[in-house]
């Protein structure tokens, strides 16, 4: 097989451990197919998703950024995404004021059960993030 | 006059030993200028002056005092003074606070500030004692269907442009940084022991004119003070380089306004917009 030479996004997920992180599982061992383009980082909850983590990755090279929890309501830690769910509206709201395009940064809630929603949510993200190509804006060359 | 009144009661809290000391304003090294003092002294009170050119925001120096303070307060000052309180960094209890309807602050040439220009609260929204009359707000002077076009003007428009538009503006004034702080420092709501940019363990920021660093800095400080600026333009008047960072702080003091309905400063017993929520906020943002 040969490699294929064009280019792939690098996607960073923020996977709340409760959640989406076991949704995430779930797609694995359900065998649903999605793009290979996400990489993990585990958070004990939305709400310990310091919003500029989003802005450290981009500065890292990653082309998109996923954060995602628990829907309102299923917070293991009750309120944590409520919280978390104001500082995404203002610092999603500010990165695009900036200049940051609208499909580099996304948020999502998916539960333990929603295996079928995070592997859409994957698909969703790694087109928008194709569409836009590389992300170059935020990166930091040294 | 401004100037004998505030004397006067700043000497008289010293003679009663109400306070320790009064923060107010003297006359500045330059002309046309005024500069924080610090009076501890009831006969050194004739130092303390009022103008146009008080514009430091002296809530700056209040965060973790214990003293008994006097403060002279402005409009911005005091709603500062507001956020520190809700903030546990000063108790209210501590402070007399000397408050002064404000009737703009101005450069050298006598040019009022923009930012006094749309400024809402001219008159301190909290107050032990009033100095002067009270002024008329800019909400009574215009029909208020017309108030958030101006207000919000500049930084709507630039909502609109196109993303590669706004970065190129968001580039070329932060590449002119050179990584002082002032802006920092001179924000009274900007009082971390250690602020994210000096922490260590990880180094987050980068200490260096990295323009990505740069940029990571102003959106990590702008963000921090979302629900917390007061626009009193301290830090673009301590810019050495001359950034325009309100285009950008602004931007929050509007989400904050639109999003959750929260206006910085108003009233020690309302909860901040980040320590507290609603189960309907928004989140067309989220899938
Ligand atoms: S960010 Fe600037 S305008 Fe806002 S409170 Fe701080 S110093 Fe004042
Ligand atoms: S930029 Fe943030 S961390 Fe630094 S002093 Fe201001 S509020 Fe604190
Ligand atoms: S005061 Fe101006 S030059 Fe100094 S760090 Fe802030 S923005 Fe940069
Ligand atoms: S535990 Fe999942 S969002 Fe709080």
């Amino acid at each position: 097989m040969s490699k294929t030479k064009s280019w792939q996004p690098k996607i960073i997920a923020f996977l709340c451990n409760w959640c989406s992180y076991a949704g995430a599982d779930l797609a694995g061992i359900s065998r649903l197919q999605y793009p290979p383009n996400v990489r993990v980082i585990r958070v004990p909850c939305s709400g310990r998703m310091n919003p500029l983590y989003i802005i450290r990755a981009l500065q890292h090279g990653v082309d998109g950024v996923l954060v995602s929890g628990c829907h309102p309501g299923d917070c293991h830690y009750i309120t944590g995404n409520y919280y978390a769910r104001r500082k995404f509206a203002i610092i999603n709201s500010l990165l695009q004021y900036v200049g940051i395009e609208k499909g580099r940064v996304h948020f999502s809630w998916v539960s333990a059960s929603e295996g079928g929603k995070f592997a859409e949510v994957i698909k969703q993200v790694t087109e928008d993030v194709k569409k836009l190509g590389p992300a170059k804006k935020l990166v930091k060359k040294i | 006059m401004k100037d004998k009144k505030i004397q006067d009661i700043a000497r008289k809290l010293l003679k009663e030993k109400r306070v320790d000391v009064v923060i107010g304003f003297e006359k500045g090294t330059l002309p046309l200028s005024a500069t924080p003092c610090f009076i501890k002294n009831p006969d050194e009170a004739d130092r303390l002056i009022w103008n146009s050119f008080c514009g430091n925001n002296l809530a700056n120096y209040l965060p973790k005092s214990k003293d008994k303070i006097g403060i002279v307060a402005k409009g911005c000052d005091s709603r500062s003074i507001v956020v520190l309180i809700q903030e546990n960094q000063i108790k209210r209890e501590q402070l007399y606070i000397i408050g002064i309807p404000c009737e703009g602050m101005t450069d050298k040439n006598n040019v009022l500030h923009d930012y006094c220009l749309i400024c809402e609260h001219k008159n301190p929204v909290i107050y032990d004692v009033l100095v002067g009359e009270k002024v008329k707000e800019n909400k009574a002077q215009r029909h208020p269907e017309s108030l958030r076009d101006t207000k919000w003007q500049k930084f709507e428009d630039f909502e609109k442009k196109s993303s590669s538009d706004k970065w190129k503006y968001l580039e070329s004034e932060l590449s002119k940084c050179i990584r002082c702080n002032a802006c920092r420092n001179a924000c009274p709501t900007c009082y971390c022991k250690e602020c994210f940019i000096d922490q260590e363990k990880p180094r987050w920021v980068g200490t260096t004119n990295n323009l990505s660093d740069i940029i990571f800095f102003h959106l990590g400080r702008i963000f921090h003070q979302a629900g917390r600026c007061t626009d009193c333009g301290a830090c673009v008047r301590a810019c050495p380089m001359n950034i325009d960072l309100r285009q950008f702080t602004q931007k929050i003091t509007k989400d904050g306004k639109t999003l959750f309905n929260y206006e910085t400063g108003l009233d020690i017993d309302v909860k901040p917009p980040f320590t507290t929520f609603k189960e309907d906020d928004t989140q067309d943002f989220i899938k």
